[in-house]
C-alpha cells in the first residue's frame, strides 16, 4: 500500500474536522424551540424567533448566504453609518498600518539602544516592565481625553500595543549576538555604525521579525475591540452595529473575515521572517 | 404646556386634571388631538412666530396663572399687540427663522441608535437639515461616555444626549465641568420597564427584591425613574435590587443570556426584546410620569456662542423635524426612514410599533397608546430641577445646589433668551411648570423640601 504524504494526510484530517464542525453546527442550530399560541395580528408584530421558534443562532447555511451577499457588494456606501464590509476592512487595515509602522519606527531604534547599552537597559527596564502589561484598551479613555480625536486615539492604541513585543525582541536579539562575531568586527576595526548595520542587524533580524510578527497579531486583535468602543468606521464598528441589531449572522460573518485578514497579515510577516533567517 | 401650544389662549387649562397636556377636557380627546397646534398653522414662518411669541409671553409671565389673568383682562390680540410694541416680535422671529449667513455648513451630529433620537436622525434622510441650508452627517456612536467625549473633543458639533447629561457635565459630575446647553428636548415618554419573560407572574414590584436591572447610564432619566418607581413600592434601589449601566444595544443580549432580570430602557430596545420573545413590557414610562423628558439635543456653550447662526439653523431643523414627528400620520413614514442599517439598524416593524403606539406587549396582547412616545422640544426648566433633585437624592451630587441658576444656564440657554438679548432686553425669570410623578406633585420652587419628602433616599 502506498503511503500518502504527511501533507496529504493532514489535509484529509483538516477537511474531515471542518465537515464534522459544520454538521454539528447545522444540527445544533436546526432545533425548533417552543412556540406560544398567538393570534395572527399579534404574530405579525413579532420576530421569527418568537413565532416559529427559530433558533437565534444562525446555521452554517445562513452564514454562507450572508458571506456571499457581502462578497458580492463589498464596497457599497449607504451613508456614514452603513458601508460595505470591504470599506470597513480598509479603514481597519489603514489604522493598523499607520499605528504599526509608527511603532516599528520607535521600537527598533529603542530596542537597539537597550540591547547595545547595558546602562540604558537597566535604566529603561522599570518603565517597560510597568507599561508592558497594561491592556491597550485601558489607554483608550486617556487617549480620547488628551488626543481629542477618536481616529488618532485608535491609532495610538495600536501603536502602544505593538510597541512592546518589538522592543523587547529587538533588545533581546541585539544583546544575544554572538560575542565571536563582535570580536571579529573589533579586530577588523569596524566603526560603531558599520558594526550595528553590517553585523548586529543581520544577526538580530530573525528575532526582530519574530517580535514584529507577534505585534501585528496583537494589533489586529486590538483594533477590533478599539473600534467597537469608539464606533464610526472599521470592522469592529461593523460587528458592534450588527450586534446592536442582534444579527448574529452578520457577527459570525465578520468574525470569519477578521480571522482571514489576521491570517494574511501574519503570513506576510512570516514571509519576511523567512527572507532574513540564516543558517548558523 | 407644549411649545407648539398657544400661550395667548386664556382658556388653556393649567392643571393636569383633564389630560396630559391640559388643553383637552379628557385624555381621550387629547389622544385624538395629538396633532399639536403647529398643524393648524398654515406656514412655517407663522409657526416660528408662534413659538417665539409663546416663549416671550411665557418668559414675561412665568407664572401660568398670572399670564392667564393678564390675558383674560385684556384679551389675546391686545396682549399680542402690547407685547410686540416693546418687543420686536417680527424681528425676533425673522432672526430666528432666517438668521444671518451660516458660519459652518458641514456639521457632524452624534447619536445613539434609539428612537429617542428620532428628530435628529430623521432630519437627515427626510431633508430637514438641507432645508435649513446645512449639510449634516449624523454619526452613530457606541455609548454615552463616547458621545460625551467626542462632543467635548469637538469631533461632533452637537449631539444627542440623555437629558441629565448636560446638567452633569455643567456640574462636573462624572467629567470636568464644562458649560453645556440643552436647547431642545427631543422626546417625551418613550421608555419602558421590560422584564424577562420568566418573570411574567412577578408584576408587583414588591416581589423584585434581589433582581438585577439595567439602565443605559448613571446619569439618565431611566436610572432616576427606575429608582423612583421601586422606592415608591418600598424597595431601596441601592440595597434591595441591583442597578447597572449597560449600553442599550447590549441589553437584549444580556436579558437573553439571563445576566439581568429586566431593564428600564429606551425604545426600540423594549420592543426588540418583545420581538425576539425574550421579554415583556411591564409598564411604559408614561404611566409613571406622563410627559417626562428623556433625551435632549445638546451642544456646548462654545458652539452656541461662536457660531450662533449655524446653531439657530440647526435648532430650527430639529424643531421642524420634531413638529413633523408630533403628527401621528407621519410616524409610519418616519419609522421607514430611520430603521435601515445606516440609522437604527432594526426591523421596520419594531420601530413602527414604537412610533405608532400599537404594539405587542410580549404577553400576547396588542396594546394601543398613541402617546407611547411623543415629541416636544421645549426645555422646561422644572425638568432640570427635578433631575437635579434626583441626582441629589441618590448621592450623585452633594451640598447646596443652585437649582435655579443651573437649570437656567443649561435648559434655558435657548434661542429665546439669546434673541431677547440681541434686541436689548434682559432675559426675565425662567419658565417652569409643576407636574406629577406617580401621583405626587413636584413644585420646582421647593426642590429641597421635595427631596426631604422621600422616605427612601441615600443617607447623607
Amino acid at each position: 500500500m502506498k503511503t500518502v504524504s504527511l501533507a496529504g494526510r493532514a489535509a484529509v484530517v483538516s477537511i474531515a474536522l471542518f465537515v464534522a464542525f459544520i454538521l454539528a453546527w447545522h444540527v445544533a442550530t436546526r432545533g425548533i424551540g417552543s412556540v406560544q399560541q398567538m393570534s395572527p395580528e399579534y404574530a405579525k408584530l413579532m420576530g421569527v424567533t418568537a413565532t416559529q421558534g427559530k433558533s437565534a443562532m444562525p446555521g452554517p447555511l445562513d452564514v454562507g448566504a450572508k458571506l456571499w451577499e457581502h462578497l458580492k457588494r463589498p464596497f457599497y456606501d449607504n451613508g456614514p453609518n452603513d458601508k460595505g464590509v470591504g470599506i470597513q476592512l480598509a479603514y481597519s487595515i489603514a489604522r493598523v498600518g499607520v499605528g504599526y509602522l509608527l511603532a516599528v519606527s520607535f521600537a527598533i531604534p529603542i530596542g537597539f539602544l537597550i540591547g547595545m547599552s547595558p546602562l540604558m537597559s537597566r535604566a529603561l527596564d522599570p518603565f517597560i516592565q510597568i507599561l508592558k502589561p497594561i491592556s491597550p484598551l485601558a489607554w483608550m479613555p486617556l487617549a480620547l481625553y488628551t488626543i481629542k480625536d477618536s481616529g488618532l486615539s485608535s491609532i495610538f492604541v495600536i501603536f502602544i500595543c505593538s510597541l512592546w513585543p518589538m522592543m523587547i525582541n529587538t533588545a533581546f536579539g541585539v544583546s544575544a549576538v554572538r560575542k565571536e562575531w563582535l570580536n571579529v568586527a573589533k579586530t577588523l576595526e569596524v566603526g560603531t555604525f558599520r558594526r550595528a548595520f553590517t553585523v548586529i542587524l543581520p544577526a538580530a533580524a530573525p528575532t526582530i521579525l519574530t517580535g514584529m510578527r507577534i505585534s501585528i497579531g496583537i494589533a489586529w486583535l486590538v483594533i477590533v475591540a478599539a473600534e467597537m468602543l469608539v464606533g464610526g468606521t472599521g470592522i469592529g464598528y461593523f460587528v458592534w452595529n450588527e450586534w446592536n441589531n442582534l444579527s448574529i449572522t452578520n457577527v459570525v460573518t465578520a468574525i470569519l473575515v477578521i480571522g482571514l485578514v489576521g491570517m494574511v497579515l501574519d503570513q506576510i510577516l512570516a514571509r519576511f521572517a523567512k527572507l532574513v533567517t540564516f543558517p548558523e | 404646556m407644549s411649545t407648539f401650544e398657544d400661550s395667548f389662549d386664556p382658556k388653556t387649562s393649567l392643571n393636569s386634571s383633564g389630560c396630559a397636556c391640559g388643553r383637552h377636557a379628557s385624555q381621550a380627546e387629547h389622544d385624538r388631538g395629538t396633532q399639536l397646534q403647529c398643524e393648524a398653522v398654515e406656514s412655517e414662518d407663522k409657526r416660528f412666530e408662534g413659538v417665539v411669541a409663546s416663549a416671550v409671553m411665557r418668559a414675561m409671565f412665568p407664572k401660568d396663572a398670572a399670564r392667564r389673568a393678564f390675558l383674560k383682562s385684556v384679551g389675546a390680540s391686545t396682549a399680542l399687540a402690547a407685547v410686540s410694541q416693546f418687543f420686536p416680535l417680527k424681528a425676533a422671529t425673522e432672526v430666528f427663522a432666517q438668521g444671518g449667513p451660516i458660519e459652518k455648513k458641514d456639521l457632524k451630529v452624534g447619536f445613539i441608535p434609539i428612537t429617542c433620537a428620532t428628530p435628529i436622525i430623521m432630519a437627515a434622510p427626510m431633508g430637514f437639515y438641507t432645508k435649513h441650508g446645512l449639510n449634516v452627517e449624523v454619526i452613530k456612536t457606541a455609548g454615552w461616555a463616547v458621545i460625551r467625549d467626542k462632543t467635548l473633543n469637538k469631533e461632533y458639533d452637537a449631539a444627542h444626549m440623555l437629558s441629565p447629561m448636560p446638567l452633569a457635565i455643567t456640574l462636573g459630575a462624572g467629567s470636568n465641568p464644562i458649560p453645556y446647553t440643552a436647547p431642545a428636548i427631543e422626546n417625551i415618554n418613550g421608555q419602558a420597564i421590560t422584564l424577562s419573560i420568566k418573570h411574567k407572574d412577578k408584576r408587583d414590584p414588591k416581589s423584585w427584591k434581589g433582581m438585577k436591572f439595567a439602565v443605559p447610564f448613571d446619569y439618565s432619566m431611566h436610572n432616576y425613574l427606575l429608582r423612583y418607581y421601586v422606592a415608591e413600592h418600598g424597595l431601596d434601589p441601592d440595597q434591595d435590587i441591583q442597578i447597572r449601566a449597560v449600553p442599550p444595544p447590549e441589553m437584549v443580549a444580556n436579558l437573553r443570556a439571563d445576566n439581568i432580570d429586566g431593564f428600564l430602557a429606551p425604545d426600540p430596545v423594549n420592543q426588540r426584546a418583545v420581538y425576539d420573545g425574550v421579554g415583556f413590557i411591564h409598564m411604559l414610562s408614561k404611566e409613571m410620569w406622563d410627559g417626562h423628558p428623556c433625551c435632549v439635543f445638546a451642544a456646548s456653550k462654545e458652539f452656541v456662542t461662536q457660531t450662533p447662526n449655524t446653531y439657530a439653523a440647526l435648532l430650527k431643523a430639529i424643531i421642524d423635524a420634531t413638529a413633523f414627528a408630533t403628527k401621528a400620520e407621519n410616524r409610519k413614514q418616519i419609522a421607514e426612514a430611520i430603521a435601515p442599517a445606516n440609522y437604527l439598524n432594526q426591523p421596520v416593524t419594531v420601530v413602527e410599533q414604537v412610533l405608532t403606539g400599537t404594539f405587542a406587549d410580549g404577553l400576547g396582547n396588542i396594546m394601543t397608546d398613541a402617546n407611547r412616545i411623543a415629541f416636544d422640544p421645549f426645555p422646561w426648566q422644572s425638568f432640570a430641577v427635578w433631575i437635579m433633585t434626583q441626582m441629589k437624592r441618590w448621592g450623585q451630587i452633594k451640598g447646596d445646589i443652585d437649582y435655579k441658576g443651573i437649570s437656567e444656564q443649561v435648559f434655558l440657554a435657548t434661542d429665546t433668551s439669546r434673541l431677547m438679548k440681541e434686541v436689548g432686553l434682559t432675559p426675565p425669570a425662567a419658565t417652569s411648570k409643576t407636574f406629577m410623578v406617580m401621583g405626587k406633585t413636584f413644585d420646582p420652587a421647593k426642590p429641597e423640601e421635595y427631596i426631604k419628602s422621600f422616605a427612601i433616599k441615600k443617607a447623607t
